[in-house]
């Protein structure tokens, strides 16, 4: 087909036309193009660097390292290691169950972390990193990094992780610490900023609690440069922080370990109290457990383990476990009548075994009774009736002030978790706290410790040591922060009549060292170390009329939860008073068969600062205490080192 | 004028056809492709996998391609031009049978070797039927109604094909595509006003439909729409592509941060970094001068494509490199206004430098066109 050359032409003409309009208008979008471009790369500029900057460039808090805790003779109770663990970052790794079946074929993932894990994988942000394998060892970590290219968004990390090497026999004195929870932050005024890292870790008890803000330190920070899924890339410039304060604590390891082992078996809790200084020595609370395991977050299994245990491990018994002092309140109920005049040393009180008291009668442990006694003869043999008359005599409101000068029924400071005040009771705490008026009946079972008065081992200890001393003793945990010696607990003269403390405490050596004394079986014999001490034994139940006539059910064929506390004070050498120590054995039966002698034998550790010999015993008991020392030492094995661990 | 005018004396052929080749245009095509092999090396972070080295064995594959193409007489492909449409339809509608799902859309057809975009294909094969048309139609009927309406129903039959993937942005770049061929080809200016105003008209009745149960688009898209109007309403969601780009463009300055330099690219805040968004790179590393300097070369190549058409006196060349012109200037300006903030993020890449298969072979595939019709011009 052929068309005329006219239309051709034409068609030319046009064509030419429309292409130079299409062209114009092509070069007009041209030019609104590049004016975009200039606007853009020449006038914004700065602005849009800086945006750039904002993205790339992250400031990061860089997390002190936590303060480390060491013994008296710097061994470490508290440290911090290398902790291992996988992180996965959702955006960057894609198909995540893939992703983790490749990683679970390199490594073992526990199911309930993975599980966890999973959640937070598909409910936080894509570009949360979310911890898939915690603690995970060196090998694994190892394993993971050679494979990252065939694991996207898997990153191993390496962080610092608080360790107990001591595990149970600190648990409650350092206590344990764990990641921030949404209650510890409700709790705290304005965090610092590191709480808000995931999974930092803060003392949740004990001294690790009460002294976070030595231990914790300051954080430094790091701009780095990150990429679109907040990876870092790299570290442009850093400022450090402050690590936390290293503290020494007062305690010996060496007589801590043998008191923890040594309180092995029963629900207790004993503290040794240097006379000098107020340290404490130790302190131990029985039955113990694992804070390493609160650290990685203890299972539910676990932990009801813990809360289930009748002997109730979670508690520190030797400071927040209050117990009615029984016959070691004595003392205190003596001293007030001294001090007040009320009896001379050697006026004597007639015991038939009880005492009438408005129409109710007061028993005296030894039914038959003890005949005339005197003060001395009183506290040796633990006469109650002797008690029973000199609270009538001195009123209740001169005993409760004597217990709190001996440091009963007042809070100590100690940094330590629920440090209980006690109760030393008067007049007036009765009537705002129970509505009700004093009795004298009141007065009369305060004397002997009962009733309404409590006490915790700890104070026992501190009463023990300011009697031993005169002086007001105060306790003492903290040594040295980063080697600076803390002030001591020595304390003032406590301006009691010092005849008055010289009588009471021979009644003490005497309940120790005489044949007819209630502490005699648990002696010891080593003339330097010799000691005075006070059984008490404290009942937690009623004994009715009823029973009283049918015969008094004895200890041991009661349940456990009924029977009597143990309890023993003691102090020694008693020339020069050096360590004061307090056991608690709860429902141990009486204070001189189930406290006395583990407090004869924390109290010759303490003094020794290792094994005593065998002829600082009793001759009869000793075949019994070489065995017992064997089986200890089995049972601690880091009771050979000494100060060699230090840091 | 038509082929039965060209003489064998007048075309060159054999061997000599090479030296007829417009061998500006194709210095001008590779010099944009080594920019989008650079580009690709540096977003790979300095190497030449995965990136680099497959675009380039693309790009000599699409010299192939233009070279073979090229040396085919014109009047084999404007005969073709029916067959090469039909074909694309019909590799259309396969996509809707066994098209794989990407983003969203189903767009591809796996051929084995590369997947191909029948889409993009179509943009070829409709400037090619509808210039062979205006070649066919006397000029005296350009205008008149019913050989208006043909080559509209040419257009809308893969125009909604294509919106059926769906795939907006590639189903407005066809309807620009032909009505632009229509456009040069004389069709009188007011049906172009008519349909000017009828497309505002639909852009309001699409925004109108939106929430109701006659929504004409998917939901994304009208999300991408919004995301364009206000970037900042959703700057870690939908906004992202488009604040990150505009970032990464603007950081770069005068000169540029320099190569392999950029943060925005190198810390991977910007989303398809190798694809559709490669120019902010360009432009954050090689700054204004950079991004500017390529605007050129693509001016150029449109430069000497329009004057090589308008040199040529057969009507179906004519039409056909200036339709090939118009695609190729699509690509870039779309994409450019995309990545710069004045356009909706539709899937348009920077032609030659983006990598992807498809759009470079379709557009050489087109280059080549324009060649034979160079070659086998009336002379």
């Amino acid at each position: 087909m052929r068309r005329p050359t006219r239309d051709t032409a034409q068609s030319q003409r046009k064509i030419t036309r429309r292409g130079l309009i299409l062209g114009g208008a092509q070069a007009g979008f041209v030019g609104l193009l590049a004016l975009r471009m200039r606007h853009l790369q020449v006038e914004q500029a700065d602005q849009y660097r800086l945006l750039a900057d904002e993205n790339r460039i992250n400031i990061r808090l860089i997390p002190p390292a936590r303060g480390r805790i060491f013994d008296r003779n710097g061994l470490v109770v508290a440290e911090n290691i290398p902790s291992y663990r996988i992180t996965m970052v959702r955006e960057e790794a894609g198909d995540i169950d893939e992703v983790i079946a490749r990683l679970a074929r390199l490594i073992e993932l526990d199911e309930a972390e993975l599980e966890s894990a999973l959640e937070d994988l598909k409910e936080l942000r894509g570009d949360t990193p979310v911890t898939i394998a915690d603690r995970v060892s060196w090998e694994a970590i190892s394993r993971v990094a050679v494979n990252t290219p065939s694991l996207p968004g898997v990153t191993p990390e390496v962080g610092l992780s608080r360790h107990y090497p001591l595990a149970a026999d600190y648990a409650h004195i350092v206590g344990y610490v764990g990641p921030v929870s949404d209650r510890d932050l409700e709790r705290i005024d304005a965090p610092d900023a590191l709480l808000l890292i995931p999974r930092f870790q803060i003392g949740k008890i004990g001294l690790e609690s009460r002294r976070e803000d030595l231990l914790r330190g300051y954080a430094g920070t790091k701009r780095v440069e990150v990429n679109a899924a907040g990876r870092v890339m790299r570290e442009l410039d850093r400022r450090e922080g402050q690590a936390g304060a290293d503290v020494q604590i007062s305690v010996d390891n060496k007589l801590q370990t043998y008191v923890s082992a040594r309180l092995e078996g029963e629900s207790a809790a004993a503290v040794v109290i240097d006379c000098d200084s107020g340290d404490l020595l130790a302190c131990a609370s029985a039955p113990s457990f694992d804070p390493n395991l609160f650290v990685r977050g203890i299972s539910v299994a676990d932990y009801n383990a813990l809360l289930e245990n009748q002997y109730r491990p979670l508690p520190n018994k030797a400071v927040q476990g209050i117990y009615p002092p029984g016959s070691t309140f004595k003392m205190i109920t003596a001293l007030a009548a001294l001090e007040d005049g009320q009896i001379d040393v050697n006026e004597t009180v007639y015991c038939p075994g009880h005492l009438e008291v408005s129409n109710r009668r007061f028993h005296c442990w030894k039914r038959a009774g003890h005949g005339n006694v005197n003060l001395h003869r009183s506290l040796r043999e633990s006469c109650d009736v002797f008690y029973y008359e000199l609270a009538l005599r001195t009123g209740i409101e001169k005993i409760s002030a004597m217990a709190k000068r001996l440091g009963l029924g007042v809070p100590h400071e100690l940094p330590m978790t629920s440090v209980a005040a006690g109760l030393a009771p008067t007049k007036d705490w009765k009537l705002a706290s129970k509505g009700e008026e004093w009795v004298i009946g009141d007065s009369v079972n305060s004397a002997i410790g009962q009733g309404f008065v409590l006490a915790s081992p700890l104070q026992l200890a501190i009463m023990t040591a300011r009697l031993a001393t005169g002086r007001a003793v105060s306790p003492r945990l903290v040594k040295s922060v980063d080697g600076v010696d803390q002030p001591t607990g020595h304390g003032e003269p406590l301006g009691l009549n010092e005849n008055n403390l010289r009588e009471v405490r021979k009644a003490m050596f005497a309940v120790s060292n005489n044949r007819r004394g209630t502490g005699y079986g648990s002696r010891i014999i080593a003339d330097a170390f010799r000691m005075a001490g006070k059984t008490g034994t404290s009942q937690v139940r009623n004994i009715t009329a009823a029973e009283r006539a049918r015969g008094v059910t004895r200890n041991a064929d009661l349940p456990w939860n009924r029977r009597d506390h143990a309890l023993f004070v003691d102090f020694a050498p008693f020339d020069n008073p050096k360590v004061a120590v307090a056991v608690v054995v709860e429902h141990g039966g009486g204070g001189s068969r189930a406290a006395a002698p583990i407090a004869r034998d924390i109290t010759l550790q303490a003094l020794y600062g290792e094994d005593p010999p065998l002829d600082a015993y009793p001759a009869k008991d000793r075949a019994r205490i070489r065995d017992l020392q064997e089986r200890l030492r089995r049972r601690r094995p880091g009771s050979g080192t000494d100060g060699s661990d230090r840091a | 004028m038509s082929y039965l005018e060209y003489t064998v004396k007048t075309t060159p052929t054999g061997p000599r056809k090479v030296l007829f080749f417009n061998w500006g245009l194709i210095v001008l095509l590779t010099a944009v492709a080594c920019v989008g092999f650079l580009m690709l090396y540096s977003v790979a972070g300095g190497s030449f996998s995965p990136w680099a080295e497959p675009q380039m064995k693309r790009f000599a594959l699409g010299l192939g391609v233009m070279f073979f193409v090229g040396l085919v007489p014109i009047w084999f492909w404007r005969n073709m031009s029916v067959v090469a449409y039909l074909a694309s339809i019909l590799l259309l509608l396969a996509v809707e049978v066994v098209g794989i799902e990407g983003k969203g859309a189903q767009r591809w057809i796996d051929l084995g070797f590369m997947r191909l975009q029948p889409s993009e294909l179509m943009k070829i094969t409709l400037v090619m039927l509808l210039a062979a048309y205006y070649d066919r139609l006397p000029m005296a009927r350009t205008s008149r109604p019913l050989w208006v309406l043909i080559p509209v129903l040419l257009i809308l039959l893969p125009v909604v094909l294509v919106l059926r993937q769906p795939d907006l942005g590639t189903s407005i770049l066809l309807l620009c595509t032909g009505s632009l061929v229509m456009f040069l080809a004389g069709v009188h200016w007011s049906y172009f006003a008519a349909v000017i105003a009828t497309g505002i008209g639909t852009v309001t009745a699409v925004f109108q439909s939106r929430g109701t149960d006659w929504q004409m688009l998917a939901n994304y898209q009208y999300k991408r729409i919004d995301t364009f109007l206000d970037p900042s309403s959703d700057p870690l969601g939908a906004g992202y592509h488009i604040t990150q780009s505009k970032i990464a463009l603007g950081s770069g300055g005068w000169t540029g941060r320099g190569f392999m330099q950029g943060t925005q690219s190198r810390l991977n805040f910007l989303p398809e970094k190798h694809t559709d968004f490669i120019f902010t790179t360009l432009a954050e590393e090689f700054g204004f001068l950079g991004a500017f300097s390529l605007l050129c070369l693509y001016v150029l190549i449109i430069v000497f494509s329009i004057s090589t058409a308008l040199s040529n006196k057969d009507r179906f060349s004519s039409l056909l490199i200036l339709g090939v012109a118009v695609t190729f200037f699509l690509f870039f300006a779309v994409n450019m206004s995309m990545v710069m903030g004045l356009a909706p993020v539709v899937g348009v890449p920077l032609p030659l430098v983006s990598y992807g298969g498809s759009a470079m072979l379709i557009l050489m595939l087109g280059f080549g066109f324009v060649q034979s019709a160079h070659i086998h011009k009336p002379r």
